[in-house]
């Protein structure tokens, strides 16, 4: 019992994080058609601009004593800021140019986009010499995440703890996922996202600014992953690993796997797929066997893919010639 | 007009003859003429080349974006080594090399042995049974590949190379060469598993040398050409262009999809075989979907559906890592391209100044940049993976068909006939219009 | 549309031009090479210091006086970049420390010692192609490398084909120096390693039930892994489970989990301390308090990031920071004053096979292969920073082990383990 509901805790929890940049693959998907491989790494970016924004706000990952509460909120909302901000100056410099091209060449370009964040991430900084105080974790070496949150538990059921960090991570990611959500469907800038996905060129025949839709797609896809990231640096406190280390991608694929699951190009499947890949890893890991962690992910996306590739929340559309 | 049984048999074998010829070239000439380092740097150019062009047929030709090519590499690879080195083991009782003078890749001067040893056929017979294996996986992959488009393959054959990649590193201990002899004891359907696992598989006996490695790029170039030439090359490009055209027109979509995948898959896994036995250790760790991007870079760089654009990216992206360990100077390659360039603008007697100047620019910045970064002590070695990855995006936004589109290098040559010539532009115009 | 390919059409002009145009630019460009390889190696690649992640107070770091022409050059091959980039850069700067010592004392045999690093990007192709561009194109008398078995078993026998002495700063797989005559290392392997793991959990903690988690990706992780399980064993213990995670997993709470269930009295973990720091901290918060056991991977600095998380646990190493003889304190001091950070365990191991390869090119009557192999044979005693160092009949190192205990963050000596 305590491991069923262990595992079914974790689960639920690393599900959230993968909701979280499943979104971000969906709607850039739902708008343009096309996989954004570079969203991984825009989530491995959020991780380290948390760890970079405490430390400016005189957070040091060796205190003993915790940062005032509100730090947390603060380093969530530049971290955003942040990283919808590279995630802007990627559309606007290596997608935005490449918007009539074949979907391969954009494949491309995104495989590209994402190296290039990798290994920029891992550089040594030589500009670091004239900008001590800058705290830049960047480079070869892992680094050190900081303690944003106490280490609480906030009940025990069956032997197994719900702790605060645990029901900040589940907490937040429900609330910005029912923010997007309202977001959509609810206002204006959503109706106008909704159009251009539905059909870019009637969308701009209407008035629309497909170019503003699309860039605000991509800032908050990207917004969401660097809340995945500093979610993600809240729950496994200790280090984060080098930028260029493969366990960004993995994730990040698998997150991928989460939207497909769910249904591309829909929101709400998104979230669907991300607890479901969560539980099925974890579940995979616990009952079946531990070697074959990333082939339970991949198996399922096969699987879906066979029997139904428009996802579990999608719906099938016939290709008209 | 039918040919002759004389010219057929000659049309078959000839491409043999070509590549055993090319391969005795470069082993016992080239090789030694351009000295240790070099012959190495043309041998992981002309693997890579076979890798390139194997991942063309599937990328260029058909247009369905596969990205688990090592996978099939990997599979290759392994069966390759497993019945060289298990095979050494039980037919003679020892894993050491026992091949012939043109697979000795140690010193010429010394080595005594048969021109052809017993273990150069073990060999053969190794890389064509591991591109069977990589085939068969190859075919595995393809069935699904029918219902699925773009994007999505792309993710189930990167999905595919990872299983590859897991289910090798869950492979028990291999039997170490010093024991040898308890090969004979361990049952042959236990032999052919143990595959080392997350160790890898090493301390393999070394065969690939110039000779075979260029043996498999001239067979694999011929043979790839002639499949684009052939009826079914012409349903592959058919289906690139408009599937649903294709099916209209009577073009059985799953059997050349997955024909596609099959012969792609076999080339890969007879390169991944000379990979193995190159480098005497072969890794699943290694053969991730970092590889299958760095085969995917050459096939986009020289242009998708082109075979001489592939093996020039192939080999350019070879070369590259070495150069920029220690960027020699750029001008002396700067000025034999502006060379070649007004050499064909010459011939071809249209002038294009333009391409010139951007050119001689490239190369007056590049060096600019070389000299800097020497002169401040900048080791560029460490941002070469930053290099390609700007080199990709600005290589799509610039230029997304690649060095050479999906033409070859003869069109721009301007070798063809002039009777083709005209027929080709012809056609062109018509389909412009 | 058929055509007819016969010879003398299309077919033998793709050859002809394809083939001269692979044989030109490859002959242009390693001609260009040739040519600056001779006059390049006065300049970039040696100079570059790689490793400064924290501000360096001088403004010009990379300008060194270029090597005198009669300098002995040495190679080295390992992963500057990519997600092993740790490994390699620590290995180069224990090495360049190495070298820059002993310059300053005026080199070997009056000749100073210039240093050639190849970033191999974590692969073992590229492993092949940088060792045979050290030995083939620029000449170097003996190579340094790698930390990962994989790479060095790749980059292995082509050392020993071409007669040039290889010295593995780090790398533990047994089949390493099986290679050949030429191949040496410095390090324990793992065999011993996990021997010394075992004995010290069921002698000298006497604990009987232990779990393991290890690293199914990792040569290193999963060699260890089954050492230790043969050893324990052998001497009584028990292993109640075993898990496994791959090279991108952040999260072992599934597989913690699991050993939770198993009650173990202590945990096994052959990893990185890029993995350990995570793992300690998800076992804490799992409830799983009770002391983990490791390798040497673990002998890092970022140890501390684990807060309380790693306190009483216990990895083996091969010296101990608290040693106070003042060869190992000395070198803590300079590294620390060169790189700011405490020196790992593969920076101790680089420093000690350059200096190795140093003593030995003392001794050897001269620079060739064959000499050079024979005196890093016969080193016998060495006193290195890892501990006192004898090369075996296998090129093996027979060295003591150390058990050290992590406290607040950082490791304190407490046991030694010999070989048997």
């Amino acid at each position: 019992m305590t491991q069923l509901l262990q595992t079914l805790v974790d689960g639920l929890t690393v599900g959230a994080l993968y909701a979280l940049i499943a979104l971000g693959y969906t709607m850039v998907y739902g708008i343009l058609k096309f996989i954004n491989f570079a969203h991984s790494d825009v989530f491995a970016l959020g991780v380290h601009m948390t760890i970079v924004i405490a430390g400016w706000l005189g957070v040091s990952a060796m205190a003993s004593t915790l940062p005032p509460w509100y730090i947390g909120p603060v380093v969530l909302i530049l971290a955003m800021l942040s990283c919808g901000l590279v995630g802007f100056i990627i559309e606007r410099f290596a997608y935005r140019p490449l918007r009539g091209a074949p979907r391969i060449n954009v494949l491309i370009t995104a495989i590209g986009v994402s190296l290039l964040l990798q290994n920029v991430g891992q550089l040594k900084p030589f500009f670091a010499q004239s900008l001590p105080r800058l705290h830049i974790p960047f480079g070869p070496y892992p680094s050190a995440i900081p303690a944003l949150l106490p280490d609480t538990v906030l009940f025990t059921v069956a032997n197994v703890q719900f702790t605060l960090v645990n029901a900040a991570v589940v907490g937040t990611a429900v609330l910005l996922m029912l923010a997007l959500q309202y977001l959509i469907y609810s206002t204006k800038l959503g109706m106008a996202m909704r159009a251009v996905s539905f059909s870019p060129r009637n969308a701009g025949l209407m008035g629309i600014n497909v170019d503003l839709i699309i860039s605000m797609t991509f800032v908050i896809g990207s917004m969401l992953a660097a809340a995945a990231g500093f979610l993600y640096a809240l729950k496994y406190q200790g280090q984060a690993k080098q930028t260029a280390d493969s366990m960004w991608v993995m994730l990040g694929l698998k997150a991928f796997v989460a939207a497909v699951v769910g249904g591309i190009g829909n929101v709400r499947g998104a979230v669907l797929g991300g607890l479901l890949i969560g539980l099925i890893e974890f579940f995979g890991v616990v009952y079946v066997s531990s070697n074959y962690r990333d082939a339970y992910v991949f198996a399922i996306l096969i699987i879906v893919l066979l029997f139904r590739p428009e996802g579990v929340l999608g719906r099938a559309t016939v290709e008209k010639v | 007009m039918k040919p002759s049984l004389g010219a057929s048999a000659l049309q078959a074998v000839w491409p043999l003859a070509a590549s055993i010829l090319i391969g005795l070239i470069m082993f016992k000439l080239i090789g030694p003429w351009s000295g240790g380092f070099a012959s190495k740097v043309m041998l992981v150019a002309g693997i890579n080349i076979v890798l390139a062009v194997s991942l063309t047929i599937v990328n260029g030709f058909t247009g369905q974006f596969s990205m688990g090519h090592a996978g099939f590499m990997a599979v290759g690879g392994y069966a390759a080594a497993m019945i060289v080195y298990y095979g050494s083991m039980r037919l003679w009782g020892s894993a050491d090399f026992a091949g012939g003078v043109l697979s000795n890749a140690g010193d010429q001067v010394s080595f005594t042995g048969p021109f052809i040893g017993k273990g150069d056929w073990l060999f053969i017979v190794a890389c064509l049974v591991g591109g069977v294996f990589a085939a068969i996986a190859g075919y595995i992959v393809g069935l699904p590949s029918l219902r699925l488009r773009g994007d999505y393959l792309a993710i189930v054959t990167l999905g595919f190379g990872e299983i590859v990649r897991v289910l090798l590193q869950g492979t028990p201990d291999q039997i170490q060469p010093w024991k040898a002899a308890t090969a004979k004891d361990v049952p042959l359907y236990k032999l052919p598993l143990m595959l080392g696992g997350p160790k890898g598989f090493n301390l393999l006996p070394i065969y690939t040398t110039l000779f075979w490695v260029y043996l498999a790029v001239g067979l694999t170039l011929i043979l790839v050409y002639r499949l684009k030439a052939s009826s079914s090359g012409r349903a592959f490009l058919s289906i690139r262009e408009d599937e649903v055209a294709a099916q209209a027109m009577g073009v059985d979509i799953t059997r050349y999809k997955v024909r596609a995948f099959v012969l792609s898959s076999f080339i890969a896994g007879v390169a991944g075989a000379l990979y193995g036995l190159d480098i005497g250790a072969i890794s699943a760790t290694e053969l991730g979907f970092q590889k299958s991007f760095d085969i995917i870079i050459m096939v986009v760089l020289g242009g998708m559906g082109s075979i001489s654009g592939a093996t020039l990216a192939a080999i350019i992206l070879t070369i590259l890592p070495e150069l920029l360990r220690d960027p020699p100077p750029v001008w002396p390659a700067g000025a034999f391209v502006l060379l070649v360039m007004v050499i064909v603008q010459a011939v071809r007697k249209r002038w294009n100044i333009k391409s010139l100047v951007v050119m001689a620019i490239v190369t007056a910045v590049l060096e600019a940049a070389r000299q800097y970064c020497v002169s401040k002590g900048i080791n560029i070695a460490e941002y070469r993976l930053v290099i390609y990855a700007l080199m990709l995006i600005l290589m799509m936004i610039l230029r997304p068909e690649g060095l050479f589109g999906v033409n070859e290098i003869w069109d721009y040559l301007g070798l063809r006939s002039k009777k083709l010539a005209k027929r080709v532009r012809r056609s062109q115009k018509g389909a412009a219009a | 549309m058929t055509r007819c390919i016969t010879l003398a059409s299309f077919g033998s002009r793709l050859f002809a031009i394809l083939g001269g145009l692979a044989l030109a630019t490859t002959l242009a460009l390693s001609g260009c090479d040739n040519a600056a390889g001779s006059n390049g190696s006065a300049k970039t690649s040696t100079e570059a210091n790689p490793a400064a992640p924290a501000p360096n107070a001088n403004p010009a770091p990379n300008a060194e006086p270029a090597i005198p022409a009669d300098a002995i050059l040495i190679g080295h091959y390992a992963s500057m970049t990519g997600s092993e980039a740790t490994f390699g850069v620590s290995t180069d700067n224990g090495i360049r420390l190495a070298i820059a010592e002993r310059n300053a004392a005026g080199g070997v045999k009056g000749k100073q010692i210039a240093l050639k690093t190849y970033d191999n990007q974590g692969k073992a192709q590229e492993s092949v192609t940088a060792v045979t561009r050290l030995i083939q194109q620029d000449k170097v008398v003996a190579i340094l490398g790698e930390v990962a078995s994989s790479r060095s078993l790749a980059g292995g026998p082509v050392c020993q084909r071409l007669g040039v002495p290889m010295i593995s700063p780090s790398s533990t797989n047994p089949d390493v120096t099986a290679v050949g005559d030429m191949i040496f290392r410095v390090c324990f392997i793992d065999p011993f390693q996990g021997y010394v793991g075992a004995k010290f959990a069921k002698e000298n903690l006497k604990l009987t039930k232990g779990a393991v988690l290890f690293n199914r990706a990792q040569a290193y992780s999963s060699g260890l892994k089954d050492n230790f399980k043969e050893a324990f064993s052998s001497l009584g213990g028990t292993i109640v489970s075993e898990q496994a995670f791959g090279d991108g997993d952040n999260d072992f709470s599934a597989q913690l989990t699991s050993i939770r269930e198993s009650n173990p009295e202590f945990i096994y973990v052959p990893g990185y301390y890029t993995e350990v720091v995570n793992i300690a901290r998800q076992a804490r918060r799992l409830g799983l308090n009770v002391p983990l056991i490791g390798g040497d991977g673990w002998d890092s600095e970022e140890l501390k990031n684990a807060g309380d998380a790693l306190n009483g646990c216990y990895f083996s190493n091969h010296y101990s920071h608290e040693d106070q003889s003042p060869r190992v304190q000395e070198f803590i001091k300079k590294y620390q004053a060169e790189y700011k950070k405490i020196p790992d365990g593969l920076a101790a191991l680089g420093y000690d096979a350059a200096k190795i390869l140093f003593d030995a090119m003392d001794r050897a009557p001269s620079m060739s292969g064959k000499d050079l192999a024979a005196a890093i044979a016969a080193t016998k005693d060495f006193p290195g920073v890892t501990g006192s160092i004898t090369i075996d009949a296998q090129r093996n190192a027979k060295k003591d082990a150390v058990m050290l205990e992590v406290v607040n963050g950082a490791p304190k000596y407490k046991a030694t383990i010999k070989p048997e």
